[in-house]
């Protein structure tokens, strides 16, 4: 099963971009926190917003989970860099999946992920008094990962 | 020279000793007869080379050769075992024992079994992997038939009391069962000494070949009998029909024979070189030893690395050192080992554990490159770990708080 992993997925195991640890406490960043059940997964994802525009000037991660989840936060925290809070809300799951081309068993996984984005946003609206994102946040129009980051 | 990839997975398989292969290779074109053929001489070289298979499989676990019923592996063994016991000693009862730690072969025809009427009892294990004895001998009713208990655990080599199982099975006319896969070439068994009634094992475990494997069926006090599960010939004493594996056979033969030889400086050599694999992991900090450490096989250890995912783990070296984890994230949801849950570990550990299994062909140049490879990898993925970095900090993992959507 792991050899059928995309050259990516190693890739991004290997030499995870953007691992680290932001200020939670700084009203700039906004963190999320999200575990499964029995804490086999536990992926954390911190923003860095600029208050003006609110772009996301910086993204950070640290995943405990198998390496396709790794992977996963890791170039979803690329992607997240220079998208505004709202364009970054719109993250679907299945983005990531084809990004890496996961098979379905490691689909759970981005699951996990995109609530992190979404709660991450959400902590760092909080903090800056604005609402937070609705329950059904669909996104209009699915994002290419696989495009802004070959 | 260290050779990559590096194998540490011996439990799950060795590779054929080449004294083996030589002594196998006459079997596939030149003394390539039917065992059964009984009117040539083809068959009569077949058949003589299965009758001294036979003997140095029996000699290995101190059973008569007529004992040894030939099989193509460990679990068609444990099926027919527990199979025909379940069929020839219907008018006694129904009722079987077994732990909740076996191997899916004997879990699996336990489920089967079920479906025929036959009633089971799944005997927990402590943190150490071992059954409760009192518990055992209070689960056996009349209609009990069959104990049926591994030798020594596939994923953490810890190694049951057998002895003192079948003793109680034996105090109350219950057969006892053992799958002795992981034990036999390994650590000494004796059918005699240990009690045992059936036992399954597997040619590919002891440096044999795959598809050869033996089930023994005690012939005196008690003389046993299994209903055969395969319509044919009438081979094996009419307990397995099927033209005999012989190449496979001489292999299991051979093997069984070298291990004998082999398997006390062998256990010695094995049990060093892991005590140092294993002394070197445990000072990396929050790394446990799963299961016994007393009572368990010479070249077996597992262990739990916290904070730190089994599969993202072997991901990290899986090139270059083979190993295997409890975790296997394969469906839908990631479903830790039963046998680590079984033991009592929480998910997350269970998830975090790694079976390292050493064999005749570990050298201690391999064994030094797995303890840097591992050891780097454990901190490169707790560097990124945000359980490690709460731990860390002293973060008490029962008050963080966790985003809501």
């Amino acid at each position: 099963m792991l050899m059928a992993y995309a050259e990516r997925v190693l890739d991004y195991y290997n030499n995870p971009r953007n691992a680290g640890t932001l200020d939670k406490s700084s009203p700039q960043v906004g963190t999320g926190l999200i575990h499964v059940p029995e804490y086999i997964e536990v992926v954390r994802i911190q923003i860095e917003v600029s208050p003006k525009r609110h772009v996301i000037m910086d993204a950070r991660f640290k995943t405990f989970g198998c390496g396709a989840a790794i992977a996963a936060t890791s170039i979803t925290t690329e992607w997240l860099k220079g998208k505004t809070i709202e364009e970054a809300a719109r993250l679907d799951h299945m983005d990531i999946v084809e990004a890496l081309s996961l098979p379905p068993a490691k689909i759970h996984a981005t699951i996990l992920i995109e609530d992190a984005v979404k709660a991450a946003i959400n902590d760092y609206r909080f903090k800056n008094g604005l609402e937070p994102l609705k329950e059904e946040e669909v996104p209009e129009e699915g994002y290419e990962l696989e495009e802004e980051h070959n | 020279m260290l050779k990559l990839p590096v194998y540490l997975d011996y439990n799950a398989t060795t590779p054929c000793d080449p004294r083996v292969v030589e002594a196998m290779l006459p079997y596939f074109s030149e003394t390539f007869g039917n065992a059964s053929s009984r009117n040539h001489s083809f068959g009569w070289a077949a058949e003589a080379a299965v009758d001294l298979a036979r003997e140095q499989v029996a000699a290995l676990i101190g059973a008569d050769p007529k004992e040894i019923i030939f099989t193509s592996g460990a679990t068609e063994a444990d099926n027919l075992a527990m199979k025909g016991v379940f069929e020839m000693y219907a008018d006694k009862g129904n009722h079987i024992i077994t732990t909740e730690i076996e191997h899916k072969a004997v879990l699996d025809t336990c489920k089967h079994l079920e479906k025929l009427g036959a009633e089971v009892t799944y005997l927990k294990v402590n943190s150490e992997g071992l059954p409760d004895l009192k518990e055992l001998e209070a689960a056996i009713t009349p209609k009990t038939i069959l104990v049926s208990i591994m030798y020594a655990n596939n994923e953490i080599g810890v190694i049951n009391p057998i002895k003192e199982i079948s003793a109680i099975a034996k105090k109350h006319g219950v057969l006892m069962m053992s799958d002795i896969s992981q034990a036999a070439g390994k650590v000494p068994v004796d059918v005699n000494r240990d009690g045992i009634d059936l036992a399954a094992f597997s040619a590919h475990k002891l440096y044999g070949t795959k598809g050869a494997g033996a089930l023994y069926v005690r012939r005196k006090s008690p003389r046993v009998k299994v209903t055969a599960q395969m319509d044919g010939g009438g081979h094996e004493r009419g307990m397995r029909s099927g033209t005999l594996n012989v190449p496979g056979i001489v292999a299991f033969g051979k093997a069984c024979e070298l291990c004998q030889q082999e398997m006390e400086a062998e256990g010695q050599r094995l049990a060093a070189l892991r005590d140092k694999l294993e002394n070197a992991l445990l000072q990396l900090e929050e790394t446990v030893v799963n299961g016994s450490k007393t009572n368990r096989l010479p070249h077996a250890t597992n262990i739990s690395f916290r904070y730190v995912e089994g599969e993202a783990l072997m991901m990290g070296f899986n090139k270059n050192l083979a190993l295997s984890s409890g975790s296997a994230c394969t469906s839908a949801s990631p479903e830790p080992s039963y046998v680590l849950k079984g033991l009592g570990l929480s998910d997350d550990m269970a998830h975090s554990s790694i079976r390292f299994a050493l064999g005749r062909f570990t050298t201690e140049e391999e064994i030094d490159y797995a303890i840097q490879t591992v050891t780097d990898t454990v901190n490169k993925l707790r560097e990124i770990s945000p359980l490690w970095e709460m731990f860390k900090e002293g973060a008490d993992m029962s008050s963080i708080e966790w985003s809501r959507l």
